[in-house]
């Protein structure tokens, strides 16, 4: 039963509690390259979960048998083997939205959420345990990734999945698009504000403050009086 | 020397890495709160990437693309663009290995200064970026170095100067949760809006 939790736990929690991008500052180029259209967004969502899952599986199964000098290189052929396999197929089955990937799909190898993952957990950990690790951090990512496409394809073109949602002034209807989502800096404000809005709900994710002033250059009295 | 300098200017400012194709978002976010820390690992990513580009653009012409060098003069027909992505990886990472032992061996106070960014330019994705950015455009030997130079003088610009806008602001009040890394979202940003006002630029 507790083995069941913390599997539970394990696939869970990085969604909203550890996720790979609000928390741990991992895999966030693509995060921000490839959200201005859901198609996209999802493509990479699934092929990212499924190139981390399944090396966090594998490394996790000849982890005993990596010698640790030459560890980086062997976890980067594993990983880089998967990422083909995902861009050839990609190329095969949805030829158009892998073009508009272009090079995002390669930069999975050096995604660090694969690389910190693998690192981190599958080195350590029976491949269950890492398998669903992989798992879970795939599907933060993919969280992260969905909610910021969503806000940047409605706001910016009216369109979710390409179905219409906010009738745009050019189709006839009312909605002035907003230009800004469609450029891609917007989405670094569509992070910093989603980050700011999971600490409000999660207060100990917060950061310690670098600077802090010290008492001696402060007043001894409030100028404002009590 | 005019359309090289054209490819560089590009490469710096117009296509910039880090603020216009978001590429090494993670160290770009992660090694910035210190100028003295940016400008070093700055100039590993000079380095690294002035030397991998043009390696894996004369890998790629003789060994890999169709109808590359080696394979013609033995007259096959093969077509090896696929395996790619293992190649020019593991060219990086060898690369890397490389430099970090000669620099220990001739210049071990560059070498110290150095020693701990280069593991880490490895994963950097702005490295492999700029190799699959060449591979995707075809370019040739020498446009591939200056590409290469380029690319990486862009990234480091962007990282200093986010560097130093960092060391500012940590004087400055800001709400409790937006702290640390929302804020530096935010301030790359206005950086990269920035930046992309110099699109459309060219000599």
């Amino acid at each position: 039963m507790a083995e069941k939790k913390s599997l539970k736990a394990t696939l869970l929690d990085p969604i909203l509690a550890n996720n790979p991008i609000g928390l741990q500052i991992l895999g966030i180029c693509s995060a921000l390259a490839v959200t201005s259209k859901m198609e996209t967004a999802a493509l990479m969502s699934v092929s990212l979960t499924a190139v981390v899952a399944c090396s966090n599986l594998f490394i996790s199964m000849i982890r005993n048998v990596i010698p640790s000098s030459i560890r980086i290189i062997v976890q980067m052929v594993i990983i880089a083997s998967l990422v083909i396999i995902v861009d050839q197929l990609l190329r095969a089955f949805f030829p158009d939205v892998a073009k508009q990937l272009a090079v995002f799909v390669g930069l999975i190898i050096t995604n660090c959420i694969v690389m910190g993952r693998a690192e981190a957990v599958a080195m350590k950990t029976p491949p269950l345990p890492s398998f669903i690790d992989g798992l879970g951090n795939g599907l933060g990512y993919s969280a992260m990734l969905l909610m910021v496409a969503t806000i940047r394809e409605v706001f910016g073109s009216g369109t979710w999945f390409g179905m219409t949602v906010l009738q745009t002034q050019a189709d006839g209807g009312w909605y002035i698009p907003n230009g800004l989502m469609l450029l891609p800096p917007s989405s670094f404000f569509i992070i910093g504000l989603l980050i700011w809005a999971i600490r409000a709900y999660q207060p100990e994710q917060e950061e310690a403050p670098s600077f802090v002033e010290a008492d001696s250059a402060k007043p001894l009295y409030s100028t404002h009086g009590h | 020397m005019e359309y090289y300098l054209n490819i560089f200017v590009k490469a710096v400012f117009v296509e910039n890495m880090a603020l216009a194709f978001f590429l090494g978002m993670c160290t770009f976010l992660a090694v910035s709160k210190k100028v003295e820390t940016a400008i070093g690992l700055g100039i590993a990513v000079i380095v690294v990437q002035t030397i991998t580009v043009p390696v894996n653009n004369l890998i790629n012409g003789f060994f890999l693309k169709e109808g590359a060098a080696l394979w013609q003069i033995l007259g096959v027909d093969i077509d090896l663009s696929f395996i790619g992505l293992v190649v020019y990886i593991g060219v990086i990472a060898a690369i890397v290995q490389i430099l970090e032992m000669v620099l220990d061996k001739f210049f071990p106070p560059l070498y110290n200064a150095l020693g701990i960014f280069l593991p880490l330019i490895t994963v950097n994705c702005a490295i492999l970026g700029g190799t699959l950015l060449m591979v995707e455009r075809d370019l040739n030997f020498p446009e591939s170095v200056v590409f290469g130079l380029g690319s990486g003088f862009g990234w480091s610009l962007a990282l200093v100067a986010i560097a130093g806008i960092r060391e500012k602001l940590k004087y400055a009040d800001i709400p409790k949760g937006l702290e640390g890394l929302g804020i530096t979202f935010i301030i790359s940003g206005l950086m990269a809006l920035g930046f992309s006002s110099f699109s459309g630029i060219s000599l």
